[in-house]
């Protein structure tokens, strides 16, 4: 180990002093020889689980009703927070009945306030299980982990001078970003801004607001009056809408249809979608396991375990009891569904969800599944 | 042939998927012996296959209520132990940096520091560790708390550890050559084991081993034994292997040590009251502390008079239902406070654990009354009792099987003659302990 200990050469070209980076390098050892097996984070997360350096946390400080199924997460990130730009969202991790799940959302907050709290504002979707969750049953004082912000759904450092916005739903939530942030310097906004109904209309107070002031031209679109939003009638509600820089965000049939549309006019490159994917992997009975790493695909029937199904086509598959007891076969399922064969019970991945550890030895193909091995 | 309905009939009939994963099998199983091969009565000979299976059915449905119903409760268990296990750590290992204050006459910061250390290292490597390595808690997707990124307080590597515990105990439990944790290759605790020389002294190494528990472990998970006896041999692959697997486990007791015993000595050197050396002996306290206390809870696991042993050959072609009944059969409770059962990491609930590896370890308490009823009704013999029961069991058969069986018409004390001649004239001095 001494032969190792070079401080000149760890610090080289990190701007510190070679004999503070060569102390704090120490303490750090020392940290880490007292806190073996584990790290010395283990402990200080028990303390401060929102310090620096840790790893990315929040803690839930409110939660405010905004609609009938949609509510207002307020949260203070860890200090290692970065920061966003109007219109990225967040993955956040929240442990639901004791099993953690990731999704992402939208930031809301103006970027720049003073508290350094940031919010998200989900809205519940039928059968969706973190969103309920957030909007109807977490409480202020929750810990949930949280990624950095990421997104390119944003306005340009330049601000152009005229903006038309068309969100539908939740669509909403990375645009009301936008507009708490930048307003003032936005001279000319149009947004159209669709909803189901009146009642289920996200931030509607506000945009009205905004409306009344004369700061945004507001077309709102509700559904149980006016029908889905057609936009063969953009050319009459939003005349100059060809000289807009535009941002949509909304549900897929809105986003194919303006994909479309300013593709026809010639204008594709004016127009900003941001999509929300669905989540939901369907289970299949069987289906074609593409080990990544090993670069394998094999056709498996819905009774073979991964682990056999893999190992019969040459795969250096871990591997032990072979019952489902020893966790000695855990690998990451990077996107699919598999089965328990002991039980029936369904794993699958979601985009937010990242890998999930399976054991194949009792896991079989339910549709396809690629596997990080 | 019987095929459960819900299953489709791939899974029963491919060859080569492991006949354990269901409690039906594809070919009808012999009925059971009445006696087993060593001549002693065969404790399952009065259940036939049908019922066997039924067993299985009804221990995979106490299974799926219990995992079906997993949640924010358990979670908050298992944190809340893990919480309580950093912090008592830390308040302990604060206190031994004034281990060397005295206070009329005694030191009253290396006791409490000694007594908080110890009972956190038994926390740490038993309801904590060891369950969480069983994958217990693997459920809850949370990352930190994971049976394949989990590391514990002890001299055995995890990865070694998850193979020689899990793998192969959990699945050849109590078989005899099959399961090394039978007496773990130095201890003769079942009749039918074969009696060598060797053990003639095995209740000198009984508690060597007990004194010495993370050390033989982590030796015995290595393979240490099996290597140096086979060593030429074996393969420059597996040569090569061991190498890495042994300098994995140097590597791991080095950081371990330097922690307890340099480390933290360290620490209370600066604290100038003369403390380092009495925070290295609390060190040394603690973990011959801990290293008794899980040999102790462990030998009642699998060793006590009553619990069963099986021959290789009665486990081929084993389904679901035939493997519950020897994890019944070959495993043995202790019964205390709900204080004891924690301290024990649940393994006072072996019969569960060993029925149930990967169940929360906070839920073997609720399903117990339903084992010992399932196995009372099937007449098969739950085997429970205090720990000073189990234990004193335990040490007797220590006692016991040192000497070899009785056998009419031999006296025991020409069997070790014998075996001590042969030993002198150089042959199988080691002998063979299976």
């Amino acid at each position: 180990m001494t032969a190792t200990l070079n401080p000149t050469d760890r610090t080289r070209g990190t701007g510190r002093s070679a004999p503070l980076a060569g102390v704090l390098d120490g303490a750090r050892k020392v940290a880490q020889a007292l806190a073996t097996p584990l790290v010395p984070s283990d402990y200080l997360d028990l303390i401060d689980p929102l310090r620096s350096g840790a790893d990315l946390r929040g803690r839930i400080v409110a939660v405010t009703p905004e609609t009938a199924d949609s509510a207002t997460i307020t949260i203070q990130p860890g200090r290692g927070w970065a920061g966003h730009v109007p219109g990225q969202y967040i993955r956040i991790g929240i442990d639901i009945d004791g099993v953690r799940h990731w999704r992402a959302y939208s930031l809301t907050h103006r970027a720049d306030t003073a508290d350094g709290l940031i919010t998200i504002t989900p809205k519940a979707i039928p059968d969706g299980k973190v969103s309920n969750h957030l909007v109807r049953s977490t409480k202020p004082g929750t810990l949930v982990m949280l990624d950095q912000a990421t997104g390119d759904f944003t306005l340009p450092a330049t601000l152009p001078d005229k903006v038309l916005f068309i969100t539908a739903g939740s669509g909403v939530t990375p645009v009301i970003g936008m507009l708490r942030s930048s307003l003032d310097d936005l001279d000319d906004v149009v947004q159209i801004h669709c909803a189901p109904s009146e009642r289920d209309a996200m931030f509607r107070d506000e945009l009205l607001a905004h409306s009344v002031a004369g700061r945004i031209r507001l077309h709102e679109n509700h559904d149980d009056v006016a029908g889905v939003l057609d936009l063969a009638d953009l050319d009459d509600l939003v005349p100059d809408w060809r000289e807009r820089e535009a941002w949509v965000c909304g549900p897929t049939g809105l986003l194919d249809a303006a994909e479309a549309h300013w593709e026809a006019a010639g204008l594709a490159d004016r127009l900003h979608v941001e999509r929300f994917r669905p989540s939901v992997v369907e289970p299949g009975e069987g289906g074609v396991v593409t080990f990544d790493r090993s670069a394998v695909t094999v056709d498996a029937d819905g009774g073979t375990p991964i682990l056999d199904a893999g190992e019969d086509a040459g795969v250096l598959m871990p591997s032990g009891c072979r019952m489902g007891i020893c966790f000695g076969c855990v690998v990451p399922l990077r996107e699919g569904a598999v089965r328990d064969l002991r039980t029936g019970e369904i794993t699958s991945t979601d985009e937010n969800s990242g890998t999930v550890p399976i054991q194949t030895c009792v896991s079989a193909a339910a549709g396809a599944c690629a596997i990080d091995l | 042939m019987t095929l459960a309905p819900e299953r489709p009939t791939t899974a029963a009939t491919r060859t080569g998927v492991n006949s354990r994963l269901s409690v039906t099998s594809a070919e009808p199983r012999p009925q059971r012996p009445e006696l087993k091969k060593s001549g002693r009565p065969n404790p399952a000979a009065h259940l036939t296959p049908e019922q066997i299976e039924e067993i299985g059915r009804e221990l995979d449905a106490i299974r799926a209520e219990v995992m079906d119903s997993r949640g924010a409760k358990d979670a908050a268990y298992i944190r809340k132990v893990i919480k309580t296990q950093r912090y008592l750590e830390m308040g302990s290992r604060a206190a031994l940096l004034f281990s060397g204050v005295k206070v009329k006459g005694v030191r009253p910061f290396w006791w409490i520091g000694t007594a908080g250390l110890s009972v956190s290292k038994i926390l740490e490597n038993m309801e904590i560790g060891h369950n969480v390595m069983h994958g217990q808690w693997d459920w809850m997707r949370d990352p930190k708390i994971h049976s394949t990124a989990w590391e514990w307080d002890n001299a055995s590597p995890s990865s070694q550890w998850k193979h020689s515990h899990n793998e192969i105990h959990h699945t050849f439990t109590n078989v005899l050559g099959r399961d090394n944790d039978l007496g773990y290759g130095i201890l003769r605790v079942d009749e039918d084991q074969k009696w060598t020389l060797f053990y003639l002294f095995q209740p000198i190494w009984h508690v060597a081993n007990a004194l010495m528990f993370e050390y033989s472990i982590a030796a015995y998970d290595l393979e240490l034994g099996g290597y140096l006896a086979k060593r030429k041999r074996l393969s420059d692959k597996e040569k090569a292997e061991f190498r890495k697997n042994a300098q994995e486990v140097v590597e791991k007791i080095k950081r371990q040590a330097t922690k307890d015993y340099v480390v933290h000595p360290a620490m209370a050197a600066a604290t100038f009251t003369g403390s380092a050396r009495h925070t290295l002996t609390a060190n040394l306290v603690a973990n011959l502390v801990r290293n008794v206390w899980t040999n102790t809870v462990i030998i009642c696991g699998h060793f006590p008079p009553g619990i069963e042993t099986f021959e290789k050959t009665s486990i081929e072609g084993e389904t679901r239902g035939e493997w519950y009944l020897r994890q019944m059969l070959g495993s043995g409770n202790i019964a205390g406070s709900k204080a004891m059962h924690v301290m024990t990491g649940n393994l006072s609930h072996q019969i569960e654990h060993h029925l149930f590896p990967d169940m929360p370890s906070n839920r073997y308490a609720e399903i117990a009354p339903k084992i010992r009823d399932l196995m009372e009704r099937h007449d098969l013999k739950y085997v429970t009792g205090s720990l000073a029961k189990q234990v004193g069991g335990v040490y007797w058969k220590v006692v016991e099987l040192s000497l070899p069986n009785k056998v009419e018409g031999k006296r025991r004390r020409d069997v070790i003659l014998k075996a001590a001649k042969k030993a002198i004239k150089g042959k199988g001095g080691q002998g063979r302990r299976y």
